[in-house]
């Protein structure tokens, strides 16, 4: 569902990913983990086409995403070309993001009615369905400053749901909310990691959390990919020895 | 040294004064409605950085920017006039010059505004896929443009007090009117006493006004 080719990330000098190759099965959930600055969440925004490869190429259900087909050679990708590909992909952000000048509502059916071009009715009922799945049905009308962190990261997953998305890109979507509201938000993703066959990658720092839901972890260090597997395998025998450091390092913590 | 003041003038003064009001508070609605919508067009093609169009905007800004504004209104009045024969009335000259001529003041405005709007407001848009013109009219410009009115208002009061200018041209504002009435009558003191007086007046008003609209938006 998601390949990565050789890619490439460079800021300037700095090597952010350094040819990473890697592959994503329909309905999978992987979850990268890693110190900071190891190009987890370049990852998820390269996917999302919020930044551009440097080399390399990426891969969302076939189709390359910063670059199209021209012939026998891959140019840059279009603005056209870049919201096609878009289409099948859906981000939650740490910050939430929610638009704050809409009410939660709006927020969830503004894409679905301008992007998929939906009529407002069939967007809002199927809005308020996303909201009642969420557990925030009743606040359909509330302002986003009126809820709170964890609600409102509740209504960022609906709204990226609202697009049906083939694949959703979780960038430390608990680590900006107060301890007591973590659980909520992650009791919501299991359920949807349960019942959608959404494929996922998540950059998370819940170890707990990742371990019971991914099907993959891969451990990023550097901009490369240091280990891959299975979380059983990765939280209890790792082979790498950074991979071991860095787990006691946010394991062990009092 | 005695102040020779006299009632009768500034009585006889003050409708003649009054009708020179209308004609700046006019010029100043229509000019500052004008650099409201091409200020914000400005900061937009800009921001967008659309190539040759942007570069070319932020040229004209800085020229504008750095000329004075009588300047621009004899180019535009009497060379522009002179060179095409395109023949706009003083009034419309005075509107067009004031209004683009601050456009170039509000688009700094709007893209201070602009870029108040946190990145992530532009990132969840594009993950949401939203068409380009989408972001800006249902994301982007509802959260910047509140914030910017209190600026707004501030070149609305610089423009008003600009208008006087135009006498140069002889646009019938208000300035005008003082110096005609001062120079039938040369009774000057009371001409230009009065015309500082509405000016202090409004101006006054207008900015204890957008002082409330600073403390609302503050709260937003």
């Amino acid at each position: 569902m998601v390949r990565f080719d050789t890619v490439a990330k460079r800021f300037g000098d700095t090597v952010v990913l350094d040819n990473l190759t890697f592959d994503v099965a329909p309905g999978e959930f992987v979850t990268l983990i890693g110190p900071s600055g190891s190009g987890k969440t370049t990852i998820l925004r390269l996917l999302m086409t919020l930044e551009r490869v440097t080399d390399g190429a990426v891969y969302v259900a076939g189709q390359p995403l910063s670059h199209m087909r021209k012939g026998d050679n891959l140019v840059p990708a279009s603005e056209k070309h870049l919201r096609a590909a878009r289409k099948r992909i859906g981000m939650v952000f740490q910050q939430f993001n929610l638009f704050p000048n809409m009410n939660v509502l709006r927020n969830l059916t503004e894409a679905p009615v301008r992007t998929l071009g939906k009529s407002r009715a069939e967007a809002e009922e199927r809005a308020r369905e996303l909201l009642d799945m969420v557990g925030l049905a009743e606040k359909a009308e509330a302002h986003p400053t009126q809820l709170s962190g964890g609600q409102q990261q509740r209504v960022a997953i609906a709204r990226a749901l609202a697009m049906d998305p083939k694949v959703l890109l979780l960038d430390e979507v608990t680590s900006a909310l107060d301890p007591e509201l973590v659980s909520g938000v992650l009791r919501l993703l299991e359920e949807l990691v349960r019942t959608t066959d959404i494929t996922f990658l998540c950059v998370t720092h819940e170890m707990q959390f990742a371990r019971d839901v991914s099907d993959r972890v891969m451990v990023l260090d550097g901009g490369r990919i240091i280990e891959d597997g299975e979380p059983e395998k990765i939280f209890t025998e790792p082979d790498n020895e950074r991979t071991r450091e860095f787990l006691h390092a946010v394991l062990d913590r009092p | 040294m005695t102040v020779d003041w006299s009632w009768h003038a500034v009585a006889e003064a003050f409708p003649l004064l009054l009708r020179g009001l209308v004609v700046t508070l006019e010029i100043t609605v229509l000019a500052a409605l004008l650099s409201y919508v091409l200020g914000l067009v400005f900061a937009v093609i800009r921001m967008s950085r659309i190539p040759v169009l942007s570069q070319l905007t932020f040229l004209f800004i800085e020229a504008v920017r750095s000329t004075p504004l009588l300047v621009q209104v004899f180019m535009f009045y009497y060379v522009l006039q002179s060179q095409t024969g395109i023949l706009l009335s003083a009034f419309l000259s005075g509107v067009i010059v004031i209004g683009v001529h601050y456009a170039c003041y509000t688009s700094e405005v709007y893209r201070a505004g602009i870029e108040a709007v946190p990145k992530g407001q532009w990132e969840a848009a594009t993950a949401l896929n939203l068409p380009r013109g989408r972001v800006w009219t249902s994301v982007i410009l509802p959260q910047a443009v509140p914030r910017v009115l209190p600026a707004l208002g501030n070149y609305t009061i610089a423009m008003f007090k600009e208008t006087p200018l135009l006498l140069g041209i002889g646009v019938l504002e208000m300035l005008n009117r003082a110096k005609e009435y001062g120079a039938e009558t040369f009774r000057v003191l009371e001409a230009y006493t009065l015309a500082g007086v509405f000016f202090l007046v409004i101006s006054y008003i207008a900015s204890v006004m957008v002082r409330r609209l600073e403390s609302r938006v503050g709260t937003l």
